[in-house]
């Protein structure tokens, strides 16, 4: 790809009501083709009803040398987790 | 042959060799985004086509719609001229293929509403697919035409050199008037104000020059065709003529 092309994120919503998931990415040099290469590339196959495209400079992404400050201070506060509770029969997708 | 089956095998040629020309795009395209897109409307072209040559061998009762796919000699296709024009630079197909998506957009919508209970079907399953050809082609259009000096003088030369194929699409036959008439058609020459209009209003954004209607090349609804189609049809029937009835 040229230097005019930018890398964009593209996220495929499956189905109404679940959330979008990250699918891959698209070279594109601008939205409208974003939006139709990852149309192209991610759901030829049925795979989704909605697609969002984020240029991938967009996201603000945490540091791997921040992992430690970030994420495990949760390690030991099992009380936030949401286990202690039991999941009623009816409730889908949680 | 039966005005119904002849209509019928036009609207299909028209899917299938423009299918033909957008998969010889497969591993040649220009990123492999737009690889990927193009052979994917190729493969919507084959469905299209596929569509309407069941119906043909339907209406047939002989022949089957890979016998009419396959086994036709190049007199007895009668796709417009444009689809079978050569692929070029990128430029050329989008050129091409926008002109074209513009008519078949127009073409299916009133198809859909043929009297024929399965034209009217196989129109509105095609129209969705065409919808999305033509934002493809069109949007591929305004990029290079409002791109950069290259890319315009290129779709400006892509453009002024196609433009003799399009008065075929307008074209009545009597064929054509017939089956108009009989409510099962669609009137060509009725859609080319609109197409005028969507054509004009692409090129605007495209900031390329509309040339002038002048000569117009024409023969496709008798068969008669440009240099280019005899030499798609022998890569394409290749395989059926070699090999009669080889399957997967």
């Amino acid at each position: 790809m040229s230097e005019n092309t930018d890398v964009w994120e593209v996220f495929i919503q499956s189905k109404n009501g679940l959330p979008h998931k990250h699918a891959g990415s698209v070279h594109a040099t601008d939205k409208e083709m974003a939006l139709q290469n990852a149309r192209d590339l991610y759901t030829r196959r049925k795979e989704g009803s909605s697609i969002w495209v984020v240029k991938a400079t967009n996201i603000v992404a945490s540091q791997a040398e921040d992992s430690d400050s970030f994420f495990d201070p949760s390690d030991d506060k099992m009380y936030r987790h949401p286990t202690f509770y039991t999941m009623p029969d009816g409730a889908k997708n949680i | 042959m039966s005005n119904l089956l002849n209509y019928t095998l036009r609207i299909a040629d028209n899917a299938l060799i423009l299918g033909q020309r957008m998969s010889q795009w497969c591993s040649n395209g220009p990123t492999l985004e737009e690889d990927i897109a193009m052979v994917n409307i190729s493969l919507d072209l084959f469905g299209q086509a596929n569509g309407f040559y069941e119906y043909a061998s339907s209406i047939d009762g002989n022949k089957s719609a890979d016998d009419f796919a396959f086994l036709r000699s190049e007199r007895e296709y009668f796709n417009s001229l444009i689809v079978e024009q050569k692929n070029g630079h990128f430029g050329d197909t989008i050129v091409r293929n926008s002109l074209f998506d513009v008519y078949a957009v127009l073409f299916y919508i009133k198809l859909g509403k043929s009297k024929d209970e399965t034209l009217a079907a196989l129109g509105s399953k095609s129209l969705k697919e065409a919808k999305y050809h033509l934002r493809h082609s069109s949007n591929w259009l305004i990029r290079l035409g409002d791109g950069t000096e290259e890319s315009k003088e290129k779709v400006q030369t892509s453009l002024n050199d196609i433009w003799m194929f399009t008065g075929n699409l307008f074209e009545m036959d009597e064929l054509d008037s017939e089956m108009f008439s009989s409510g099962i058609g669609v009137n060509n020459t009725a859609l080319k104000p609109e197409w005028d209009k969507e054509v004009n209003k692409i090129l605007g954004k495209a900031k390329l020059t509309r040339p002038e209607d002048s000569y117009m090349q024409t023969g496709s609804k008798k068969g008669v065709h440009t240099e280019h189609l005899g030499h798609l049809l022998s890569e394409m029937q290749y395989l059926q003529r070699t090999h009669p009835d080889a399957k997967w």
